[in-house]
């Protein structure tokens, strides 16, 4: 018995020396972090399934070497997020971290990025401070920044729309503050006017105290909301008959397909912009959103395309070093420089601040085969996060606040 | 005037709904002396198992059915089994009641996925009414209606059945009752079923409007607990009081200040108890 088992461990040590000198290099770990739990539950897992389908598409390899995937649960909660990360960098060791989802998670991390010198991509953290004036030099943007949309958008409405008054309505935080500052500037500037600003705090779920005062004497209603809070305004908004009355536009999220299949037709007809679409009919986008269909059975979200279009960014980079990524400033000019030509949303650069020049469409929701998408009406090619102001003299205003 | 019309019934519509969470609540407190924090849990899960009803038979009426069906068991099982084992210590029933929000939150979400949706409206009650220059939505006004009907037949049970009579004997002096033969344990059983089963009906009821999502168990919970407490801990009267002046409040206090829309939710209830520190209704 004592000889089986000396000639077992044997064998297994041969069997590790042996298997040691084929993997010299050993995988590349990728942290992940998204909430997995909590409200934000849903776009986190969206977020994942869209890198979970990258990684099945390229088979865990890039570069010559295995990708390995490290994810954990933020619960949204910005100091969860922070102790999850310490553990990814600190003892697991990851090469590369990705993923957030809340500004605030955004936010809190960013300090710890930069001391620990560790590459991060945001796919969809839209803070604009992150690439702008509190920018980090660890942090790789591939989403977009709250307002980067909301610029055209907003010389859109005066100009195609023909719209002179509107009143907007938006989630209070951040997210809203950036999207309404930036449609606002440039509605204003070509002359239109934002004559009522309604703010309702994130806790909001029966909107009608602030139905009932809007302005019945605007030419549109610019609206910004997301997940359950964008199901119950669209709904309010017809219940107290305004969806008749005064034409409604808003931001990329207030009609995005994470919420968009559990809509009726009050949703119909509302004009938003934002940087992807389901409905845009390219080869690249075409073959996503199939993908994605066939193996969640859901709609892709613009969650599921920023995680998907942020792992090919990641895994452009690794492509273009070879696999070589133990050098983290190596690493990081690779990942700042790579271009990538053939995403679900298009062609997408970045500018020197580390966030994405790419298209902005404005999209109007239509019933097609009997499901609402988001028909691409209009788009505005190559939109920088300064849209057509120049960056320095930008960045010396102040972060767009209520 | 329109505007005040107009708000009066939103709050009149956030009464409703509170008034069908708070009821269950104060009536399980008022005979199990238990502070139920998955009381809004009861509310999630009705919406969801009435949705998943709707998905496979379209009728409304049945989710509903099937939502109080299945949550007032739920509800029964959880007393039964579980809660009644801590009869006398109300901080470990707490936690007890904590644990399950959280067991039915993740529940929720394994089962039902995170993605939010709302019910479909009961046919002819999606559009609005128009008079004059107000316009308020039918549905609304239905569901004013109806929780109204739910209050005066809760009252009656209450005043006019002999159940109700024991209940309110159990209220009074739980020990006394139970030596006059009163089967204390499965009347706090009923009740706490009851109490589920009405904040699965109200689930079902804000379903059109305010739809289910993952959350929405804790969005709902502190308001009805400010209902409760300025109401009077344990007074179905002090349910159908509270729930008037909260959802005026909330409603008033979110159309004018909105910056204060918390403050202007607590500020009611640290006056109210500290005139009377029993609630409106609620008795030494």
């Amino acid at each position: 018995m004592k000889k089986l088992q000396c000639v077992v461990v044997a064998a297994l040590l041969v069997a590790g020396v042996l298997l040691q000198g084929q993997t010299v290099e050993g995988p590349i770990r990728i942290g992940f972090l998204v909430p997995l739990s909590g409200p934000y539950a849903q776009n986190g897992r969206d977020i994942l399934n869209g890198f979970l389908l990258l990684l099945d598409e390229i088979g865990y390899r890039a570069g010559g070497r295995e990708i390995q995937l490290l994810a954990e649960d933020t619960e949204g909660i910005p100091a969860v997020a922070l102790t999850k990360a310490r553990k990814l960098v600190e003892s697991d060791g990851v090469h590369l971290m990705a993923g957030g989802l809340l500004s605030s998670t955004g936010y809190a991390l960013a300090p710890y990025i930069d001391s620990m010198q560790i590459p991060m991509v945001y796919p969809v953290v839209s803070a604009d401070d992150l690439t702008q004036r509190r920018g980090s030099k660890w942090i790789v943007r591939t989403g977009y920044t709250g307002s980067q949309p909301n610029h055209p958008f907003g010389d859109y409405a005066y100009h195609t729309l023909g719209y002179r008054t509107i009143a907007t309505i938006a989630l209070d935080y951040s997210f809203g503050w950036e999207s309404v500052g930036g449609f606002q500037r440039t509605f204003e500037e070509a002359g239109g006017r934002v004559t009522q600003q309604m703010w309702t705090p994130v806790s909001v779920h029966d909107f009608a105290p602030y139905l009932a005062q809007i302005s019945r004497n605007v030419d549109a209603v610019y609206a910004l909301f997301l997940g359950r809070a964008t199901l119950q305004f669209m709904r309010q908004y017809e219940e107290y008959g305004l969806k008749d009355r005064i034409p409604l536009i808003g931001a990329g999220t207030t009609t995005d397909e994470h919420a968009l299949p559990f809509m009726g037709d009050e949703a119909l007809g509302v004009i938003t912009a934002l940087h992807y679409s389901a409905a845009l009919d390219s080869p690249a986008n075409r073959a996503f959103v199939s993908a994605y269909r066939a193996r969640y059975n859901k709609l892709a979200s613009y969650y599921a395309e920023s995680m998907y279009s942020g792992g090919k960014w990641v895994i452009a980079a690794i492509e273009a070093l070879d696999g070589q990524v133990d050098d983290r400033e190596v690493l990081l000019n690779a990942l700042r420089a790579a271009r990538l030509t053939d995403l679900p949303r298009g062609s997408v650069e970045l500018d020197a601040y580390g966030n994405p020049i790419e298209n902005v469409y404005v999209r109007r929701v239509d019933r097609v085969n009997g499901e609402l998408q988001n028909t691409v009406i209009d788009t505005f090619p190559r939109v920088s996060q300064f849209w057509n102001y120049n960056p320095a003299e930008y960045l010396a205003q102040p972060l767009y606040a209520r | 005037m329109t505007y005040l019309i107009t708000q009066t019934l939103n709050g009149l519509f956030s009464a409703a709904l509170l008034f069908l969470i708070a009821s269950g609540l104060t009536l399980a407190f008022g005979v199990m002396r238990i502070v139920n924090i998955a009381h809004g849990s009861f509310y999630m899960l009705g919406v969801y198992v009435a949705y998943s009803v709707v998905l496979r038979t379209g009728s409304l009426l049945l989710g509903a059915l099937a939502a109080i069906v299945v949550v007032g068991s739920l509800g029964f099982v959880m007393q039964r089994f579980f809660l009644r084992r801590f009869g006398s210590d109300p901080l470990a029933q707490m936690m007890m009641t904590m644990g399950f929000a959280l067991l039915f939150r993740d529940g929720a979400l394994m089962i039902w996925g995170g993605d939010a949706f709302t019910l479909q409206y009961p046919p002819g009650l999606s559009g609005s009414m128009e008079a004059g220059e107000v316009v308020f939505p039918l549905y609304r006004l239905f569901v004013i209606f109806v929780a109204g009907l739910v209050g005066v037949a809760l009252w009656l049970v209450n005043e006019k059945t002999l159940i109700g009579a024991r209940l309110r004997a159990t209220v009074d002096d739980p020990e006394m009752a139970s030596a006059t033969g009163i089967n204390v344990a499965l009347l706090s059983g009923l009740v706490f079923a009851a109490g589920a089963g009405l904040a699965a009906f109200g689930g079902v009821m804000g379903g059109p409007i305010l739809g289910g999502y993952a959350g929405i168990d804790f969005d709902l919970l502190p308001l009805a607990f400010v209902v409760v407490i300025v109401g009077g801990m344990g007074s179905l009267k002090g349910a159908v009081a509270g729930s008037v002046v909260v959802g005026m409040i909330d409603n008033f206090g979110k159309a004018l200040v909105p910056e204060l829309s918390y403050f202007t939710l607590f500020a009611p209830m640290v006056l109210v108890l500290a005139i009377r520190p029993r609630g409106l209704y609620g008795r030494a």
